[in-house]
């Protein structure tokens, strides 16, 4: 039976992880680094993580022994710490050494999807450890931990308090992005780099400093989409390639959210349902398939609708996608 | 000296003038062999092999028996194939990154036709109805953000990668409704009894017409980019668009002839791997060549014969790690991390051929 509320709840669940990717994006192209490595950044993000969590827990005699706050903590700081330097390495290459951005990011997630299904398919023969998969359960228990009231409260429960921690942390984090961007000094500093690097840097903005900054804050916070989508949505239990083409829609969610982390929370619900829809097609197996390009193709649609209008506030940064050097004009 | 205050940073970045091209390829040659260091580094530490036995197993892989050297080339042509597809718009700064869903539209229609049409025309003209459809198909896939380009300047980035996830889906709906047997959701081996639309063998070897194929696009590409009209004109919009108007070229105009030509080579790479190779398709029919090809493309500096290279490179890395994989039983997505250590390696050189550091001389001399 179909349950506005069953679907709401999917829905969101499907729509975090392209929320934190969405959000980490917004951040990096408001610099002019568009950032196609994205899809990487999360899927080293989540490995990252899972290798963490996979020592502490491998390192513990039972499961009754993990310690709350160790077993949440280690899997958030292994996570940043990967996708943090999966950003390093694109800013390194794109700022540093002005390599092209699409190359660049390209590369990127090869090497992070690379990365993510090889230490998936290998992490227990390479640590030696004694267990048939990586199934994560007592970390994921903790991260999975939901609000007081989420049983008792009916259906206001199911929608608004059902969630794990990282789910509201994405929310939370995307609201502060919003207001950053807009209502701070550093905000609009961070969005001029991003229109005109050479105005901003006669301006005095440290132009490599700010796209450093951003751009690497935006991987950490993709990386948890990542971390969210093994630990919470997958229970704990890795998956070669389980993570699929969601990097590539949260790319898409920042065109569908016109570059606006707060339109981006909304925008991740709708996605998340347009990306579980299929399943609640009556019919052929294969109809569904065609459902599942729904995403791809608002996004187009709103891709043009944008451009055709040509409002100045609706655009992308002027200068996404371009390297900057002072002397280079 | 007056103004001791004024410190010098230790080294500073300028642009060079003239790079003469033995110095280019020098530090190029340099950065892959510092990457396969640091690869051989990384899979010491994984396997605990030697990093002579490492590449030995690399090389074995790649070239081991006469099967796999055929199997080689045919990647090789492949990746060349689709990489040849979009270096005119590269070429021209337009980034296609769709390349991956114009060969799996061209593989599409060719499919389309081998399972309609077969048995029902001669399959001489079955072949030529195949090779149309599947560079029409192609072209018209990328024809569609070029024409919004054109007239919107809608970011080709975003647009072209969107595309490529409506063709994957596309082929996913009719792997489905054509799919044989029934219930697998695939579409089995096209006209396996009849070999209606298989495109014709040279000899014993399955893949040489798909080499031969692409080695003459090869040619062809190098000339059009470098001699023709058209090439002038991709590589002045490229340069700059406002050159270009000023100098009276239709902008739009090669736009849009640039990605029709564009889509349709990917049209043809798709009609290769379906009516040449696979004879079947499946959403991963193209493989990440679309991708990968990107790369190729922009490492070889646009050019069709280098290109020849540096294909090589990405292939013989692929097969040579997966190889690896097998051998130490690991994941096979080992080659994916391999190749990324390398590219970020060769990526990160283009800043030393194109820019130079000078450090800051000695001052012993000032007494």
């Amino acid at each position: 039976m179909f349950s506005l509320i069953t679907f709401l709840h999917r829905a969101i669940m499907q729509g975090i992880p392209l929320l934190f990717g969405s959000t980490g994006e917004i951040m990096t192209e408001k610099s002019g680094n568009l950032n196609l490595g994205i899809p990487g950044v999360m899927y080293i993000g989540g490995m990252s993580g899972v290798i963490g969590a996979f020592l502490y827990e491998n390192s513990l005699s039972s499961p009754s022994d993990a310690v709350g706050f160790l077993a949440v903590m280690i899997p958030l700081l292994c996570c940043a710490l990967g996708s943090l330097l999966a950003g390093l390495i694109y800013c390194f290459l794109t700022v540093t050494l002005r390599a092209n951005q699409n190359v660049t990011g390209l590369a990127l997630t090869t090497f992070g999807t690379g990365f993510g299904n090889f230490f998936g398919g290998s992490l227990i023969k390479l640590t030696g450890a004694d267990v048939p998969s990586v199934a994560l359960t007592t970390t994921s228990n903790f991260f999975r931990t939901t609000l007081p009231g989420a049983e008792t409260t009916g259906w206001f429960g199911k929608l608004f308090l059902s969630y794990g921690f990282l789910a509201y942390a994405a929310v939370i984090i995307a609201i502060i992005c919003s207001y950053f961007l807009n209502h701070t000094r550093h905000g609009l500093n961070l969005r001029a780099v991003g229109e005109n690097p050479a105005t901003a840097d006669a301006a005095g903005i440290n132009v490599n400093r700010a796209k450093y900054l951003s751009t690497c804050i935006g991987s950490v916070i993709a990386g948890f989409g990542g971390l969210y989508y093994v630990m919470d949505y997958a229970n704990g239990v890795w998956s070669n390639d389980g993570f699929g083409d969601r990097g590539w829609l949260a790319i898409a969610l920042v065109i569908f959210a016109i570059w606006r982390p707060n339109l981006s929370i909304l925008g991740s619900i709708v996605f998340g349902g347009l990306y579980i829809v299929y399943l609640y097609v009556p019919g052929a197996l294969r109809t569904q398939e065609l459902y599942k390009m729904i995403p791809y193709v608002v996004t187009i649609v709103v891709l043009i609708l944008v451009s055709v209008r040509d409002k100045k506030e609706n655009q992308g940064p002027a200068s996404l996608g371009l390297s900057y050097f002072r002397e280079d004009r | 000296m007056s103004n001791k205050k004024v410190r010098e940073p230790l080294f500073h970045v300028a642009k060079r003038g003239y790079v003469p091209k033995y110095k280019s390829w020098a530090i190029r040659l340099g950065s892959i062999i510092a990457a396969l260091i640091v690869c051989a580094v990384v899979t010491m530490l994984l396997t605990g092999e030697n990093p002579i036995s490492v590449y030995k197993t690399m090389f074995e892989g790649a070239f081991g028996t006469e099967r796999k050297i055929w199997k080689l080339l045919q990647s090789l042509a492949m990746l060349l194939c689709v990489s040849l597809a979009i270096t005119p718009a590269f070429k021209m700064r337009f980034w296609n990154i769709g390349g991956e869903g114009q060969v799996l539209i061209g593989g599409l229609a060719t499919a389309a036709c081998m399972i309609l049409l077969g048995g029902k025309v001669p399959n001489a003209l079955l072949i030529i109805i195949m090779l149309v459809a599947s560079i029409i198909a192609g072209a018209v896939w990328a024809l569609i953000p070029a024409v919004f380009k054109a007239r919107f300047n809608t970011n080709e980035t975003l647009f072209t990668l969107m595309m490529n996830y409506v063709a994957i889906q596309i082929v996913s709906y009719f792997c489905m409704y054509w799919e044989n047997p029934k219930g697998s959701g695939k579409i089995g081996v096209i006209n396996s009894n009849t070999m209606d639309g298989w495109l014709p063998t040279i000899g014993k070897y399955d893949y040489l017409l798909n080499i031969i194929i692409v080695l003459v696009i090869t040619i062809a590409m190098y000339v059009y980019l470098k001699y023709s009209k058209h090439g002038y004109e991709i590589s002045v919009v490229g340069e700059s668009e406002n050159t270009a108007r000023y100098i009276g070229i239709n902008v739009k105009k090669v736009i849009m002839r640039t990605l029709f030509l564009s889509g349709a080579i990917c049209g043809i790479a798709g009609f290769l791997l379906v009516g040449g190779t696979d004879h079947t398709i499946s959403s991963t029919t193209a493989d990440g060549r679309g991708f990968t090809a990107i790369m190729v493309s922009w490492l070889a500096k646009f050019n069709p014969i280098y290109m020849i290279l540096t294909s090589f490179l990405l292939v013989f890395l692929d097969a040579g790690a997966s190889q690896i994989s097998m051998v130490f039983n690991l994941n096979e997505s080992f080659s994916d991390i391999i190749t990324g250590i390398i590219l970020f390696f060769i990526i990160g050189s283009e800043f030393f051929i194109n820019y130079e550091l000078k450090f800051r001389k000695s001052k012993k001399e000032v007494k």
